[in-house]
Order: structure tokens, then C-alpha cells, then sequence
């Protein structure tokens, strides 16, 4: 009896011991595959924008295979999240969709970062944001920014709009109302494709770039897997979300200049070598003054830059090795090329890379 | 039909009968005859519209309207034959029984989806697996599962005792200022959304230990949160339910209190009391927004509470779904997969709780 | 027991007032708890109650105006849930209590637990994937030909992401809650009182009109502020499925919806800095008032019944 009352029990107990002791399958053994083991070990700890996650998922496996003795966690809390983060000194390194402002970086207080120190701020991950949109046998339509604009704020109601069949003679366009879906959390996405809206389109939509959607009309939709969701599964549905989740929905091609641009991540990296830096930064902070209005036809102008974001100077010595290293993994072509594969980034140019990579190297 | 069928039956019913006892009575296999009949003439309808405009069979309007016309159609046979009170008690059952057909539908689509996506990626990777330098498919959920089993069962293991300790107070010993508080404070805590419990936790755990803690134990204290109310109220309940001629028998054997509680009481009270705590884990253990900020998530395996971020399967779902990587089906199936094994988890311990509460419990006569 | 009027003190033995005492200490520590948790609230949220948009990017005027759609949203959608899942728990309740063969009940019983452990993500997955596409035709149908109706008025929403599916997919939530405690409670009812209705001729309706319902009273009662309590204070599923663009509107089956409180901070937290921050844990005092306020209605309703329950 009394066997049997505790039997169960005890039996439950020791699967759960098993189960709580047994180790993943991929990890521990730190087995390098060649003799060239790094000598690297530590943690580093980031956090931010969630746009940089997948890619940063992929760097941080690329970089702990060839460093087993290094952990890099990334946490995609946000870019704000991100930002008050790194300035408290909870984390080593930020990922964010904007760059701190040019007053912030002066007010300082970084608590990671050595007392005078500045922070470099590098532009690695470039995202186009695909327009998509659910029309049954349509997989692509030519938009003025105007007409992207008038949908976005409403003023376009229809599919069948003068505006949208005026730059798609050939293609015939359904008499169905269009729900145009937006992001209902606060997102450097929304925060891009406004700000692009504001640039190009800037009589149709005047509530310029803000990072939290504007207007109460449209549908709202969590996240870009929310957008996508709902794009996919409604009907004369149409939104935004980056270019590599865009599937096997239809996608805007964008008026540049005199010709249309559809999204390619050529076209995207384009856009901002062809963009200044913002003046009166230090030597490393690359903030781009993104030129959503350049009319060179090899441009595709809506794209969310995304930067990592660490200390000119380390107060704590120890991590600044790995910061350096890691960092530079990202810049290299190895790291951009796993980044376009595995998030659908866009890769930089080898002429924005050496400029990252001289910052990198200001890095202690 | 049912215009059709009314005016020639309505007539007897005019007159209805005076003695129930007497009344007739509709024969045994009568209602499942007239569910067949009525599924089959809504059937009829919407086939003569689909053949009419060249639509598809409408299978959902079928079975409504099917089950609107048995629950008409009963009553009024049930009526005409056996009287108002046999047709409102026939009713009452058509609308019971439609009213759980009805909640199984969506219920079954859910269990549906969810073990038809989950079995996509339910294989031995995925429990011996962590995400650790995984991008793309394969990778598994050891660390969320280890994750949930650490932190729900540490909120159970506060939550539980101090729940029924707290309810046992409340009906046996509370009276007066202190129990009419405490029942008020847990009012008031069943109102604690799960996101502020959460909020709560992590910012306790950053004052002892700097901001951006977030750790496994400040999970499992957001969760104690949320859940010990659960636990409260519903032990309360099954407590309060126990007749108080049990414990007065148990006095006048001259038993001690505390013995009555624990060999009278809570025995008496476990099944409920077990489906109570079942339904208070099974509550929090989905819990997604609070472990997301307290405790965070990581990619690699992590035992240690008093350390590092901690995955959970819910988080686990969460973030394949809202971080979907390249190729996005991976992500997407490794969500389905974890949320399945979760479900499963649950099973598991429903069942064990039930066989506890059939081991304890007194064999009564019912 | 509360009935022990007499002052006739009982000899209090060790076990006793052991176990008393960690009665009365496990009560305590409900009280420090909660005493944490609302001192962390209030603090966190008086800054954010006088700020004004200059303060808070977040607000557009003041926190009030800020905070009386989400209240609403959220009791709307809430209020919409309840309506739907308890009706329909009584009836599982009972079916599975006092109509179905008492083999198949266990299973059922079992099957509706299982239910509330489904993680509120998959319902938002489900929701969002299966639910929304499907009763999505059901919404234009209803806009199409009872748009006269003011809660059905259009225009219809192209996703079926509004806040009626929101709410039914709460429903579906709460249903398992609520259904679980009612069949407990429906099971605990004396046979005696089953019995005797049954003997007098009663039918199996009338029999749990006169026993069982006013039994079960205060359980279903307590069953579905606990019920509204999970609808109340949701948060993954509703800012997965609804659609939530801040209006203050009836309307069912449009895009724009209120959005509720509990999906608001799950939506804005992750990007919100400095007093924003602040603005949104106070909406979440807010919640917890609204919730509370329900809450103590319910108790009050039990309490006037209380002849009902067995150890009072």
C-alpha cells in the first residue's frame, strides 16, 4: 500500500531528474573542428531592435562556432528597449532602428562605456520594406508615392482608383476595397516607411515619420508576422513588412525618379551609399541622413537601416576583444552574406564596409 | 418546414393534457429520429441551393439550421404529446447538448490545428535540442521545456502551500477583520493582469540586482503571483462545500481541529481542490507576457533559476512566431511543435493529478 | 465553526495552534504580497497620472484621455466574451454533470481541462490563422443584409480581425475556466435535494431548476469572475487577433476596434522609454481598479446568498 501511495511519485521524480539532467544534443563539448582554436572565451550581452533579430540569431551562431568559449545573447526588446538598455549599462552592445540622437550621444552617461568615451554607431543590417498586397492573379503593381501614400492614409478606398489604374494600364484592377493593414505596436518599420511617405509623398501624407501608427482608420496587425498574417489571409488586403517576409504575396514596385523600382537588396544598399552621414558626429558614429528622394533609378528607397550601437571606449576592458571581433564578423562579407540568407537582409557595399571596419578597429 | 408542419399538428396541442403522469410518451429512439429527419430536410434545402446557383454544399448553414429544427421540432412533438413540462425539459436537454456540441467546435478545430501543425517537427531533435547556434530548421525546445518545468514548478511549489493554507484559513479559522481582509486582498489579486505581475517581478529582481536582470526565479515569482489567488479561490470553494454535518461529527469524536481539517476536510474536498491547483498551474504554465519581461528567453540551455534568462515554451511560441527567421515554415513549425508539447505537459499532469485525487479521496456513494 | 457562538474555549492542543498559526501566516503573506505589488504600481504610476503630452510621447493630451478608450476596449471585449461563454459553460457544465453517461463524462471533463492549458499564444495563432479567414465570410454576410443593425454596421472588415472574433476567441478562452468550476460545483449538489425533486415527480430540467442551479449559484458566480477575470486582464491573443486602432466605437465587425488595455502594453512596452513607461504600468492600475471593481460586485452578490453554502 504505502509502496504503492509513493511508487507513482517517486517514479515521476526520477523521470523529471532524468529529463532536468540530460543535456541538449548541440551543446557542451566544445569541440572546434580545427587546430585554429580561438582564444577567445566571455559573454556579451545585447539587446534591441527586434528587426536585427534573425540576423542576429545567425551572426551569434556563425561567430560561437568559430568562438565555442564565447556566449553572445541578443535580446530583441525593442530598439527603445535596446537603447536604455546599453545607456544604464545592462547590456554590452545595442541594436536599434534609429541611431542615438546627435544631443543624446552628447548628454553622455553611457555606463558601460569609459567617462569621456563616445559611442560608435555602424549601419550593418539594411532591410528593405516590401509594400505587399493580396489581389487574386496580381503579383505586382507600379505606385507612385503619392498613391502608396493616399491608400496608407486612407484618401484611396478602392482598387480600382483613377490613381492606382493610372500607372497599371495593363493590368485590370478589381472594383474591391482595400484594407490596408499597419502596425499596431511601435515599430522603426513604421518609423521608416512614414518617414519615407513624409519625403515623397508630402502633400498626400502629413502626419510625417513616427515610429507608432498616426491615423485610427485601417487595420492594425502585431508585429510583421501580424501584417503578414493578415495580408495573407484577407482579401484587397495591403501593408508593409520586410522585403524577405514578402513570400508569395504580390509586392509594389516604387516611382523612382522616372522609372519603377521594385525591391531588390542591391537596390536597398544603394540607398545609402547614395545618403550622406549626419554632420557633426565623432569619427565612429556612421549615422546615416537617409535620402529617400534621390532619383537614381538603381535606388529603392524604402529601407529601414538598423545599427549596432557600442562604446568608443570599454570601462571594462575585458569585453572589448570580443566586441571588436564580433563586430567585425558582422562587417565582413562572411557575416553579411548569412545575415542576407538567413534574415533577407540586404549585404553593405565593400565602400561603406571599410568605413565600418575603421571604425571598428577605433574601438578599446 | 417548419410552416409547413405547424398548422395541422398545432390543433391538439390546444387541448393539453391535464395529468403529466398519464401523458403519453415519445418513444425511445424518437429524438434521434426526428436529429436524423431534421439534418436531412436542411441538407435537402441547402443542396437544391447549392444545385440551384452552383455553389459548394454548405455544410456549416446545414448543421445549424439541422440542429435549429430538432431543438423546434422536438419541443413541439414533445408538447403535443407529452405535455409542457416533458417539452421544456426536451428542450432544455436539446439546448444542453447543443450548447456542448456548439463549444466543441472551435475546441476541436483548435486540438486540430494544433496537433496536425505540432507533428510537422515533433521528433527526438526536438527534445534533445536546444536553439543554441541553430538558424533556419532543426533545433529543438530541451531548454524551454526544462524552463517551464523549473519555474511553473517553482511557483507551485510557493503558490500551492500558501494557497490552501490561505483558503483553509478563510473557511475554518477566519472571522472577523483579518479574513474579511485577506478575502478582499485576494479579490483584489485575482485583478493582477498577468503582464503587471510580470512587470512586478522584474522589478523587484532589478533592484537586488541591477536593471536588465532577468532571471528564472523572477519568472517563477510573477507566476506565484497570478497564481496563488487561483489557488484561493477555488480551494475556498471546494472547502466551503464540504457539509458542515462531517465536521461535526467529527468534533463529537472528540477529533482536534487541525486533525478534522487534514483527515476529514481536505480528503473529503481533494478531487475539487486538485482540479482547482490543475486548473491554477494550467493557468499559468501558458502564461506568455510576464516570463517574456521577467525572465526573458535565451537560445541555450540554462538549470540554473538564480542566473541568466530562461526560455519557456510559451515564450519559445511566441518568439518563433513574432522573430520568424529564413525559412519561415521552420520557425512556424517549431512554434506548433512547442505548443503541443505544452498541451501534452498538461495532459500529463491532469492525469496525475486525477489519479491522486482517486487514490485520496473518500469512496463516497456517487 | 462560525457557529460556535458559545464562549466555550477549547483546549488548544500543539497541532492546533501549529497548524493555525501557518493558516493565519499563509493569509499574511497574501497581504505583503499584494502590499509589494500595489506599492510597485502606485509608485511606478504617479508620475505618469500628471503628465501631459509633453512629458510622454505616448499621450495626446492627458493619461485620462489616454486611458478611457482602452477601458472601454477592454470591458467591451470582455463584457462580449462573457456574454458568450457563460451561457454555454452552464450548459457543458451540466451536460457533462447531469446529462451525459457518467463514463463519457470523466472523459469530457477531462478533455475541457486540458483546454485551459492551452497558452493564450495559441490561441492567438489560432485565432489569427483559422478563425479570422473562416467567420470572415460570415461578417460580410451579416453587414450585407443586417447592416441596419448598429453593432453589425459596415464597413466590413476585409481580415475578420475584429473585435467580435477578438472576443470569441476570449470566450473560447474563459469557456474551460468557467466550465470547469460550474461542473464541480453541479456535482457537489446534495443527491438528498436531487433526489427528492426527482421523487416529486419533478423532471430532470425541473429538478436542476429547484436543486441544482441554486446550489451552484454562488459557483457559477465565482466561476465567471474568475472567467472575466482571465478576459479582462488577456493580453498575447487579443493583440495577436484584434485589430486595434484606439476608437471608441460599438461596432462589431469593422477594422477599427478599441483596443484593450492588457493588449496596449503588450504592444507598446517593448519600444516605450522615460515616462512612457510610467504611463503605461499606470493604465495597467487602471486594469487591475477595473478588474477589482468587478470582482467585489460579485462577491457582493454572493454574500447576499450565502444561506446556500455548506460551512457558513
Amino acid at each position: 500500500m504505502n509502496l504503492k501511495r509513493f511508487g507513482a511519485p517517486a517514479v515521476i521524480a526520477m523521470t523529471a531528474a532524468l529529463a532536468l539532467s540530460s543535456c541538449a544534443a548541440n551543446e557542451g563539448g566544445s569541440t572546434a573542428p580545427d587546430a585554429s582554436v580561438s582564444t577567445l572565451s566571455g559573454n556579451l550581452v545585447g539587446a534591441g531592435a527586434s528587426s536585427q533579430d534573425s540576423a542576429q540569431q545567425a551572426w551569434i551562431a556563425g561567430f560561437q562556432t568559430a568562438n565555442p568559449d564565447v556566449t553572445i545573447d541578443y535580446d530583441p526588446s525593442g530598439s527603445g528597449a535596446g537603447r536604455d538598455t546599453f545607456l544604464e549599462g545592462a547590456s554590452d552592445f545595442a541594436g536599434s532602428d534609429r541611431a542615438f540622437k546627435a544631443e543624446e550621444v552628447a548628454a553622455g552617461g553611457f555606463k558601460k562605456c569609459a567617462a569621456d568615451s563616445s559611442i560608435v554607431e555602424l549601419p550593418l543590417y539594411i532591410s528593405p520594406i516590401a509594400v505587399i498586397f493580396n489581389l487574386d492573379g496580381i503579383d505586382s503593381l507600379d505606385l507612385e508615392p503619392a498613391a502608396i501614400a493616399g491608400i496608407f492614409a486612407g484618401t484611396i478606398t478602392k482598387w480600382n482608383d483613377p490613381a492606382i489604374a493610372a500607372t497599371n494600364p495593363d493590368v485590370t484592377l478589381p472594383d474591391l476595397a482595400i484594407t490596408a493593414v499597419h502596425r499596431s505596436d511601435k515599430s522603426g518599420t513604421t518609423g521608416n516607411f512614414t518617414d519615407y511617405l513624409a519625403a515623397a509623398a508630402p502633400d498626400v501624407w502629413t502626419s510625417g515619420a513616427v515610429e507608432e501608427w498616426p491615423l485610427q482608420g485601417g487595420e492594425a496587425a502585431q508585429g510583421t508576422s501580424g501584417v503578414v498574417d493578415a495580408v495573407t489571409n484577407g482579401t484587397g488586403t495591403v501593408g508593409y513588412a520586410d522585403a524577405s517576409r514578402a513570400g508569395d504575396l504580390g509586392t509594389v514596385s516604387v516611382k523612382v525618379g522616372d522609372a519603377f523600382v521594385p525591391y531588390s537588396p542591391e537596390a536597398a544598399s544603394a540607398v545609402v551609399d547614395a545618403s550622406p552621414f549626419e554632420e557633426g558626429r565623432a569619427d565612429g558614429d556612421l549615422a546615416i541622413a537617409l535620402d529617400r528622394n534621390a532619383d537614381d533609378t538603381n535606388v529603392y528607397p524604402i529601407v529601414l537601416v538598423s545599427y549596432l550601437i557600442g562604446c568608443q571606449q570599454y570601462e571594462d576592458p575585458a569585453n572589448v576583444e570580443i566586441v571588436k571581433s564580433y563586430f567585425s564578423y558582422i562587417a565582413s562579407a562572411e557575416g553579411q552574406d548569412v545575415a542576407a540568407e538567413n534574415a533577407g537582409s540586404a549585404p553593405i557595399s565593400d565602400s561603406l564596409r571599410e568605413k565600418i571596419q575603421t571604425a571598428i578597429d577605433s574601438i578599446q | 418546414m417548419t410552416t409547413t408542419l405547424t398548422p395541422p399538428e398545432l390543433r391538439p396541442a390546444a387541448s393539453p393534457i391535464a395529468n403529466s403522469l398519464t401523458a403519453g410518451k415519445l418513444p425511445q429512439g424518437a429524438p434521434w429520429m426526428m436529429l436524423g429527419a431534421s439534418l436531412l430536410v436542411a441538407a435537402g434545402v441547402f443542396g437544391v441551393v447549392a444545385a440551384g446557383n452552383g455553389s459548394e454544399f454548405n455544410w456549416v448553414g446545414t448543421l445549424v439550421v439541422g440542429a435549429i429544427l430538432y431543438i423546434v421540432a422536438i419541443w413541439l412533438f414533445s408538447r403535443i404529446v407529452e405535455g409542457s413540462r416533458r417539452a421544456t425539459d426536451r428542450f432544455v436537454t436539446a439546448l444542453v447538448t447543443g450548447a456542448f456540441v456548439l463549444a466543441m467546435i472551435p475546441l476541436v478545430s483548435l486540438a486540430i490545428t494544433v496537433v496536425t501543425f505540432g507533428l510537422a517537427r515533433f521528433d527526438a531533435e526536438f527534445f534533445t535540442s536546444s536553439m543554441r547556434n541553430v538558424t533556419g530548421e532543426g533545433g529543438g525546445a530541451l531548454h524551454a521545456i526544462v524552463g517551464t518545468l523549473l519555474m511553473t514548478g517553482t511557483a507551485a511549489l510557493i503558490s500551492i502551500p500558501i494557497g490552501l493554507m490561505t483558503s483553509i484559513y478563510l473557511v475554518e479559522y477566519g472571522r472577523g477583520r483579518l479574513a474579511q481582509g485577506i478575502t478582499f486582498l485576494v479579490d483584489v489579486m485575482t485583478g493582477i493582469p498577468s503582464i503587471v505581475a510580470g512587470l512586478f517581478a522584474y522589478a523587484l529582481f532589478a533592484i537586488f540586482w541591477g536593471p536588465g536582470t532577468r532571471t528564472g526565479i523572477a519568472g517563477a515569482v510573477a507566476l506565484t503571483v497570478l497564481m496563488i489567488p487561483v489557488v484561493v479561490r477555488s480551494s475556498e470553494e471546494m472547502l466551503k462545500l464540504v457539509p458542515n454535518e462531517l465536521r461535526e461529527a467529527a468534533y463529537a469524536l472528540g477529533v482536534p481541529k487541525w486533525l478534522t481539517i487534514v483527515k476529514v476536510v481536505l480528503p473529503t474536498a481533494i478531487a475539487g481542490i486538485t482540479t482547482g491547483i490543475m486548473l491554477a498551474i494550467a493557468r499559468v504554465i501558458g502564461e506568455t507576457a510576464p516570463l517574456l519581461i521577467a525572465a526573458g528567453f535565451t537560445q541555450s540551455m540554462n538549470y540554473n533559476l538564480f542566473e541568466g534568462r530562461m526560455s519557456s515554451l510559451p515564450v519559445f511560441v511566441y518568439t518563433q512566431y513574432a522573430n520568424q527567421g529564413n525559412p519561415p515554415e521552420a520557425y512556424l513549425d517549431r512554434a506548433w511543435a512547442a505548443a503541443l508539447t505544452l498541451i501534452l505537459i498538461v495532459m500529463a499532469l491532469n492525469l496525475i493529478a486525477r489519479l491522486v485525487a482517486r487514490f485520496f479521496a473518500p469512496k463516497l456513494g456517487r | 465553526m462560525t457557529t460556535a457562538t458559545a464562549q466555550i474555549t477549547a483546549k488548544q492542543r500543539p497541532g492546533d495552534r501549529v497548524f493555525s498559526g501557518s493558516a493565519v501566516f499563509a493569509g499574511s503573506m497574501i497581504l505583503v504580497t499584494l502590499a509589494a505589488v500595489a506599492g510597485f504600481l502606485l509608485i511606478q504610476s504617479l508620475p505618469a497620472l500628471v503628465a501631459s503630452n509633453e512629458d510622454a510621447s505616448i499621450l495626446d493630451s492627458n493619461f485620462w484621455a489616454y486611458v478611457g478608450p482602452l477601458v472601454f476596449g477592454t470591458v467591451w471585449a470582455a463584457l462580449l466574451a462573457l456574454v458568450m461563454a457563460l451561457p454555454i459553460s452552464i450548459g457543458i457544465a451540466l451536460f457533462i454533470s447531469h446529462y451525459a453517461p457518467r463514463r463519457l463524462a470523466s472523459v469530457l471533463g477531462y478533455i475541457v481541462d486540458l483546454l485551459a492549458a492551452v497558452p493564450s499564444v495559441v490561441f492567438g495563432l489560432w485565432g489569427i490563422g483559422v478563425l479570422a479567414p473562416a467567420i470572415q465570410p460570415l461578417y460580410s454576410w451579416l453587414v450585407d443584409n443586417m447592416g441596419w443593425f448598429p453593432l453589425f454596421a459596415g464597413p466590413v472588415s476585409g481580415t475578420g480581425r475584429t473585435i467580435l472574433t477578438a472576443a470569441v476567441v476570449l470566450a473560447v478562452m474563459v469557456l474551460p475556466i468557467i466550465t470547469a468550476i460550474c461542473r464541480e460545483v453541479f456535482l457537489q449538489t446534495p443527491v438528498l435535494h436531487e433526489e427528492a425533486a426527482l421523487a416529486l415527480g419533478a423532471t430532470r430540467w425541473e429538478m436542476i431548476r429547484i436543486a441544482v442551479l441554486p446550489f451552484g449559484r454562488p459557483g457559477i458566480i465565482s466561476a465567471s469572475v474568475l472567467g472575466l477575470g482571465r478576459a479582462l486582464g488577456e493580453t498575447m491573443a487579443v493583440a495577436m487577433v484584434l485589430s486595434a486602432t484606439g476608437a471608441v466605437t460599438f461596432q462589431l465587425l469593422t477594422s477599427v476596434n478599441p483596443s484593450t488595455i492588457a493588449a496596449n502594453i503588450a504592444l507598446s512596452f517593448p519600444e516605450a522609454y522615460g515616462i512612457n513607461v510610467n504611463v503605461l504600468i499606470a493604465t495597467g492600475l487602471i486594469l487591475f481598479v477595473v478588474t477589482f471593481a468587478v470582482n467585489a460586485l460579485a462577491r457582493w452578490i454572493v454574500s447576499r446568498r450565502k444561506e446556500f453554502s455548506g460551512a457558513n
